[in-house]
Parts: structure tokens; sequence; C-alpha cells
């Protein structure tokens, strides 16, 4: 392997039609460095990293490679330099094993691969990282978090020297995101690699990088070393002048005498889609105006009890009980009991992508009045009506609300939903990885939202993969393991020590 | 998924909601089919040169033997009338995200069934109920057939679109089987057919405008389709599912039920243009029903893009189309499958366009220069 090379830009510009996405950005980022790109939602990072990857050309502005002007006219070109980049979403083909994805990713494949001397090589390339990756199971079955790890290996394994990496923990557990950092910061000290890393959190901005600028609104507006700049400049140079809401307080609720469980799951089973049981015998309950946290690395079950849940899975034994009362995941069951959900990847679980930001805030109500009247006729002006109040009420930023959804930032998808499923009385929400991709006060924002859900007594579940959140929002925290909860506890009588080592399974 | 995501550069970004910009994208979906047909009247007019034909002389015939005249325009409608029919048995699925090939099933059968009620009513009752009686069992047989691939599909997983091709042929060995065994008329000799349902019973043209009952039912049809997919909660729904399953599941939504209605309606549509066929056409069932009315109507709907009301044009264009085949053979001498690779070229340059939407700078709202 040979060394790190660095990477600059010079006043990079990139226009879009009337709207400048990119002004006058200059970074630079030396071989070996360790570099954090911080930036709201919509700042520019993604822009930015685009025209370095060559995936757009830039309106003006260069690249400088090691200090030389270098012409990146598609990515082709930026992988033949030694650029390689991690994207937000997964880019590894689902049916192929990992051992498939990192030979494919070679680009020169022969047309008769020897797999038995293929996986010499491999075994021998993963011996120098820490990162383990079931090699023989298709990518599909892995786990968003193992997932991650490939995509990460892929460069490393395609002997790329600067990496770009867009968010590259929002999946990992915090152990696992140390752990890849660590790595990574490991390399770039012995001089073998570069890395630019778009992110959002401070605590890996301020524990593994060297370097860091912040963009905001498509601007350069800060630049500095780690250590130099404090965690408040950050957040300053970030938000600018915006000033978040506060936080909701959190409301202590008297105990009710005989008061129904909102939530209580008996003995759950579930399996994944090639039949092998993910969760077994789960038991927990939620009472109504907690928050229940569920922590866990991923890939213990927890997408799979989600969706068996909510109706995507089936229930392959167990009992569900919804405020005392036998429920199953249909329509009639969720208006009656008054159960929303906010799931990961909202525009993939909960919104139809090539349907109107009207059309998707409607999902919950179309078929019942005042939108639907006699015989399931529609009232497209109701539906309109709603639609608007709701983009107002919770700052949704559309063109429209006839835009189709996936038109929208994802933060703003995360809010176009929520404000669906927070718009009536809430019995019971099940959120999943709410602020997953979002930036800082978009996150801030939701899980304000969800608070004054629990604040209204609602029952929350919220399975998330960053414990940090689970920390702040939750009232009580279970920890799942192995598709079974590994164990409960009130959030004060427990610690991140104590929910770590439940997570590792001891 | 994740990977072509990730590829792809920042969807347009700019959306501006003005009514020019709406009709701007609306234009998209007309411009692109007309485009694609233009293209393949050029790649045909190629084919035509190669053989020592004028391409001229095609065009101007496929006019006057499809259009030109009152008589053209008479046969023209008779053929487009089932072509409505089929064309939204396969336009329904396809709002639900289902792709169903296999209309010429229930156009056989259900013109079979509605033969075959009329052999013991025909002269017992009076024509209106007769008719009524075979236009029921007719859609009720066909919304069954492909029902079936819609509910084999939610149950088992089958693929709707290779079942309902299948089931085709099934229902077309029934049919032979059936003309030539059990209800054979013994005066058919040449065409194993039913027994005739009476030509006092058939159904004529329409009073005053002289268009087939089969065209003025199927645009009846296409508009309610068209408002119950667009207006209503049912269609609102299959619409959820056809564009996110996983999201229509988690919203609660009956999935299964409406993956199976909606085939049903599809088979119920394709199931009365066979009863149009025996009831307006042939007086009896014979193997004249499995005509490629089934097949055709793929092409239609996938040139008017799965929405009910286009299919009503586009599949006066084809009737059309197939009207003037007599004249071009007899005039040209060309063989008759000859409007056949015109249908077939149409269809694969159509399939080849449909890589157009979204690409064409003129179409995006706010896009500029």
């Amino acid at each position: 392997m040979s060394g790190a090379i660095g990477l600059a830009t010079v006043g990079m510009t990139k226009i879009f039609g009337d709207f400048t996405a990119l002004e006058d950005v200059s970074i630079d980022v030396r071989a070996g460095d360790f570099h954090a790109l911080l930036g709201e939602n919509g700042a520019g990072k993604s822009t930015l990293v685009k025209c370095m990857m060559g995936f757009q050309p830039p309106t003006r502005g260069q690249v400088l490679l090691d200090g030389k002007p270098v012409s990146i006219a598609d990515p082709r070109a930026a992988r033949d330099l030694g650029i390689g980049m991690v994207y937000q979403h997964f880019t590894l083909v689902p049916s192929f094993t990992a051992a498939e994805n990192l030979v494919a990713a070679r680009g020169h494949v022969p047309a008769v691969v020897d797999w038995a001397k293929e996986r010499k090589s491999l075994d021998a390339f993963l011996e120098t990282t820490p990162f383990r990756v079931p090699l023989d199971r298709p990518v599909r079955e892995l786990a968003a978090g193992e997932k991650q790890k490939l995509e990460i290996l892929k460069l490393l394994y395609l002997d790329q020297r600067f990496l770009i990496l867009d968010e590259p923990t929002s999946v990992l557990t915090p152990g696992e995101a140390d752990e890849i950092l660590g790595l990574l910061r490991g390399m770039t000290d012995a001089g073998l690699v570069s890395v630019l890393m778009i992110t959002h959190k401070f605590r890996e901005v301020n524990a593994f990088a060297r370097n860091l600028s912040v963009l905001r609104r498509g601007r350069l507006v800060g630049a500095g070393a780690v250590g130099k700049v404090t965690t408040a400049e950050m957040t300053q140079m970030m938000v600018g002048d915006a000033v978040p809401r506060p936080r909701a307080a959190r409301v202590a609720h008297a105990p009710v005498a005989d008061a129904k469980r909102a939530l209580e799951v008996v003995a759950l089973y579930a399996s994944d889609d090639a039949g092998t049981p993910r969760v077994r015998e789960l038991d927990l309950h939620v009472e109504p105006g907690e928050i229940l946290g569920i922590a866990g690395v991923s890939g213990n079950g927890q997408s799979e009890f989600i969706e068996a849940l909510t109706g995507q899975r089936p229930i392959d034994d167990g009992r569900v009980f919804v405020a005392g009362q036998a429920f199953s995941p249909t329509r009639g069951d969720f208006a009656r009991f008054k159960v929303f959900g906010l799931p990961e990847e909202p525009l993939r679980n909960a919104a139809v992508p090539r349907m109107s930001v009207a059309e998707n805030m409607a999902l919950r109500s179309f078929d019942r009045a005042p939108i639907a009247g006699v015989f399931g006729w529609l009232k497209p002006a109701t539906m309109r009506a709603r639609a608007r109040d709701l983009v107002a009420r919770y700052r949704v930023k559309t063109t429209s609300i006839d835009a189709a959804i996936e038109t929208l930032s994802g933060g703003n998808v995360q809010r176009a939903i929520l404000a669906r499923e927070l718009s009536e009385a809430v019995d019971l929400l099940i959120v999943v990885n709410p602020c997953f991709g979002l930036d800082f006060s978009s996150a801030a924002e939701i899980r304000n939202q969800i608070l004054e859900a629990r604040n209204k007594g609602t029952a929350v579940l919220l399975v998330s993969e960053d414990l940090d959140e689970i920390l702040e929002l939750a009232d009580r925290v279970a920890v799942m393991s192995q598709g079974h909860i590994a164990m409960t506890a009130p959030i004060g009588e427990t610690d991140r020590n104590a929910i770590g080592r439940a997570m590792a399974g001891h | 998924m994740d990977a072509s995501h990730a590829a792809a550069p920042a969807p347009g970004g700019l959306v501006s909601a003005g009514a020019g910009a709406r009709l701007r994208q609306a234009a998209e979906y007309i411009a692109i089919p007309l485009f694609a047909l233009a293209v393949s009247a050029f790649l045909f007019s190629l084919f035509l040169l190669a053989l020592g034909h004028s391409p001229s002389e095609f065009f101007s015939l496929l006019w006057r033997g499809g259009f030109g005249t009152a008589f053209s325009w008479r046969n023209t409608l008779q053929r487009a009338a089932p072509l409505v029919l089929t064309a939204l048995a396969v336009a329904i699925p396809a709002r639900i995200g289902l792709t169903i090939i296999g209309g010429e099933g229930a156009v056989v059968l259900g013109g079979l069934a509605a033969a075959a009620i009329a052999i013991p009513l025909a002269g017992m009752v009076p024509t209106i109920v007769l008719l009524g009686c075979m236009a029921i069992l007719a859609a009720t047989v066909g919304a069954g057939w492909i029902g079936l691939a819609g509910y084999l599909r939610h149950a088992r997983n089958v693929n709707e679109t290779i079942s309902s091709l299948l089931l085709a042929y099934v229902a077309i060995a029934i049919l032979n089987f059936t003309v030539e065994g059990p209800l054979r008329d013994p005066g058919s000799l040449n065409k194993p057919s039913t027994p005739p349902i009476g030509r006092e019973n058939m159904l004529s043209p329409v009073p005053g405008l002289e268009v087939p009952w089969a065209l003025v039912v199927g645009i009846a049809i296409a508009i309610a389709l068209h408002l119950l997919m667009s207006r209503t909660a049912f269609g609102f729904a299959a619409r959820v599912t056809g564009g996110n399953p996983r999201a229509a599941r988690a919203q609660g939504l009956p999935v299964g039920r409406l993956i199976v209605l909606c085939t049903a309606i599809a088979g119920a549509c394709a199931g009365l243009a066979g009863f149009f066929e025996v009831a307006g056409i042939h007086g009896n069932a014979n193997a004249a029903l499995a005509a490629g009315y089934g097949y055709t109507g793929i092409l239609v709907a996938f040139l008017a893009r799965h929405n009910p009301i286009a299919v009503v044009p586009v599949a006066i264009l084809f009737g059309g189309i197939a009207a003037a085949g007599g004249l071009i053979q007899r005039r040209m001498g060309l063989p008759d499958a000859t409007v056949l690779l015109l249908q077939a070229t149409v269809f694969v340059v159509l399939l080849a366009s449909e890589t157009l939407y979204g690409r064409l700078r003129f179409f995006k709202a706010g896009a500029r220069a």
C-alpha cells in the first residue's frame, strides 16, 4: 500500500438553475489528515463531495491532488486517482455475499473467478483489519451495521488512499463507531490514507478528527484544528443565528390506579425472510406516558420485532395486547387503538415515494371522514387543506403539497411523516431510529415532538441504534440481544456501561 | 435499489408549483408516446423500403382503411371496442403494481360462458334478460379467472405475469374442448361452435350513433374505473399498495384483498369483451374468440400509460390499424402479419421510450438552460 494523498478544492462553486448550492468553497485536506466536514442538511456538504468525486461538474472551481490540478470527469476517474467514497445509502449488491461484493468491486474481474484463491487473499486482507463481516452470507441478510462495515472494507480492499465518508457511523453502535474511526485514525496517523468525513456528531469530531471545516448555506463559514475550536463554536457555525426550539420539559405522570398497559408483548416469535428465527420469546410492556427505549446492536432482531408488531412480517407465535385487548396489525386496530408509528427509512416504510406530499399525509386518514365521504368518495380539497395545515404546523419544507414526497430532503420526509402520525390523538407510538441521517436541529426538533407526545400521555416504544438518543429520551431502557430482552431498567438506575455490557451479551 | 439511489445525482431539486409547470409535466406523458409512435413509423418505413414498398402508400392506405370512410370508421370502432376492455384489464392491475398479460384467457372464457348460458335461456326469456344474464356470467367468469392469478400472487407469491399468461392457454384449451365436444352445435361443420344465441337476440349498434354497444359500455367503464382509481378510498389504497407495498402493510391496508379485487375487476372487463364478441359479432362461441384482443390490449394499456381514460383513444388508434390490415394486404400484396409487425415495432419502441421520462429538460418544471 502506497502513501496517503492530499486533496484540496479551490473556489468550488455549483449553481443549479437559480439556486447556488455551493459558493466559493476552498478546503484543504492534506495527506494523512483526518478531516471532518460539518454542516446542517442542505448546507452543501453532499454537493461538495459530489463535485470532488466527479458525480457532477462544478460550475467553477478546481480540485488539487497533492497540489497539482486534476480533472475528475466521473467517479471512475476519481477511483483511478485513489479517491473512494462511502455513501449514506448502501451500494452493495443485496443478493451477493460479502466476498462476491468485494471481488466485484474491483471492476476488473476475470471471466472465471478462482474462488479458492480469492478467499485466501480476502481472508489475508481481513486479517489486516479489525472488522469481522460474514463473507458467505448474502448481503441482504446482514444487519445495517455489518453492511456499513463492508462498505468501508470495500474501499480499503480497493486500496483507495483518499476516503470520503458520508456519515459513516449513523448505523453503528458507539462501540463499533469508535472501533472503525479509531482504525481509520490509526491509518491516517501512519500516513496510509487521508479521510474526509461528513458527520453531525461532535463527539466523533473531537475524538477522532484532526481538522475540521464547517459549511452553512453553501459557504465555508469556519475551519480549524480540532481542539482549538470548541463544540459551542462548531454549533454556532453550523446553525448560524437560527434558534432551535427549547427542549420540552419532561412531565412526571402521577401513577393511575388500575391503568391498563398501553402495550404488552408476550412471548413473541418472528423470523427473517430466510425463515431464521430472529425474535425469540420476547416480552415487554410500555405504560401510558412512558418512553421505553430499546437499545441493542443492530441485527439482534429489532427490525423483525418492529415489522412483526406493525404488520410487515407475520408473527410466528406469541400475543400482543394494546390497552389490555388483543391487537392485530390491521388498519381497523391501528385506528381503534390509536397506534401510530415512525419507522426507520420512512421513504421505504411509511411513504409512497411517487405520491404527493398531500397524499402521503393522508395515508392514515384517507378512508375516514372528513377526507372520505359516502361510498369512500374522496374529497381532495379537504385532503389538501389538511396537508397545508400540517406542512405549516410541522414546518415541512416543500415547494408544494403536490410535489412527490421523494423530492423532499430526508429531514423533511421525516417531518412530514411525523406530522401525519402525530396529528391525531395517539395512544401508542412506535418509533425506530427517528433521527437517522438528520442534521442537528431537525433531530432536536423531532426528539422534542416525541417527548411532547409522551408528556401528553402517549406510550412510546423507541427503538434506536443511537444510545445517546435513548439516554436522552427514554424513561426506561430495555436492551435487545439475540432476539429477546436481555435487560430492562429505569433510566436513572443504569448507566452507559451496564447497557453496553448487556448489548454485548454479557 | 440502494446502489442506484446513491449513484444517481440529486433529483432535479427545484420544482416550482405554477400551473404552467404542471402542464409541462403533463405534456411529457403525451409527447413521449407520440414521439415513440413517430420513431416506430420511421423504423417501419425502413422495413417497407427494404421490401421495395412505398411507406407513403402504406400510411395513406392505413389512414383510408382505418379512418378514411364511414365504413372504415365502423370497422375501426368495432375492433376498438374489445381493445378498450382488454386494455383496462391490464391498466387496473398495473395501478396496484401487477403486470397482468393474460386478458385473452378471460375474453375466451367470458365469451364461452355467455354462449353457454344462452343455450338453455334463448327463446325462454326476453332478449334483455338473456343479454343481462350473459353479460353478468361473462364478467363473473372473467373476474374469477384473472382473480385467480391475483390470489395466487397474494397467497402463494406466484408471479402474476407468468400465471395469467399460462392461464390464458388453459382457457383457450377449455374453449376448444368445449366447442368441439360437449357444447358443439351439430350444425357447425367446418368451424366447431356452440349453438347460436339467435339472430333476434344479438346486439345491434347503438341507434342513432351507429357505434357498437361494446364501445359505449367500454368507455363508460373506463370513466367509472378512472374515477374509482383516482377519487375513491379504494383506488387510493390500491395506488398506495402499488407505489409501496411495504408502506401499505405498515398502514394495515388489506394488501391481499386489494390485489384480488383489482385483478377481479380486470378479469371482469376482459370477460365482458368476450360477451360482446359473442353477442355483437359472432352470435356463438368458437375458436375465433381467441383473436388476440387480450394481447393487443397489453400494448394499448402500455401506450396509454395505464390511464383508463387514455386507453380509449389509443384503442381506437389500434382498432384502425387492425381494420386497415385487409386493405393493405389486398392493395400492396403485403402479408397479413405486416400489421402485427407494425404493432410489435410500436411496442418495442414504446418500452424503450420509458427511459426518456424525467430526462428531457423541457418537461422539467423550473429547469433552465
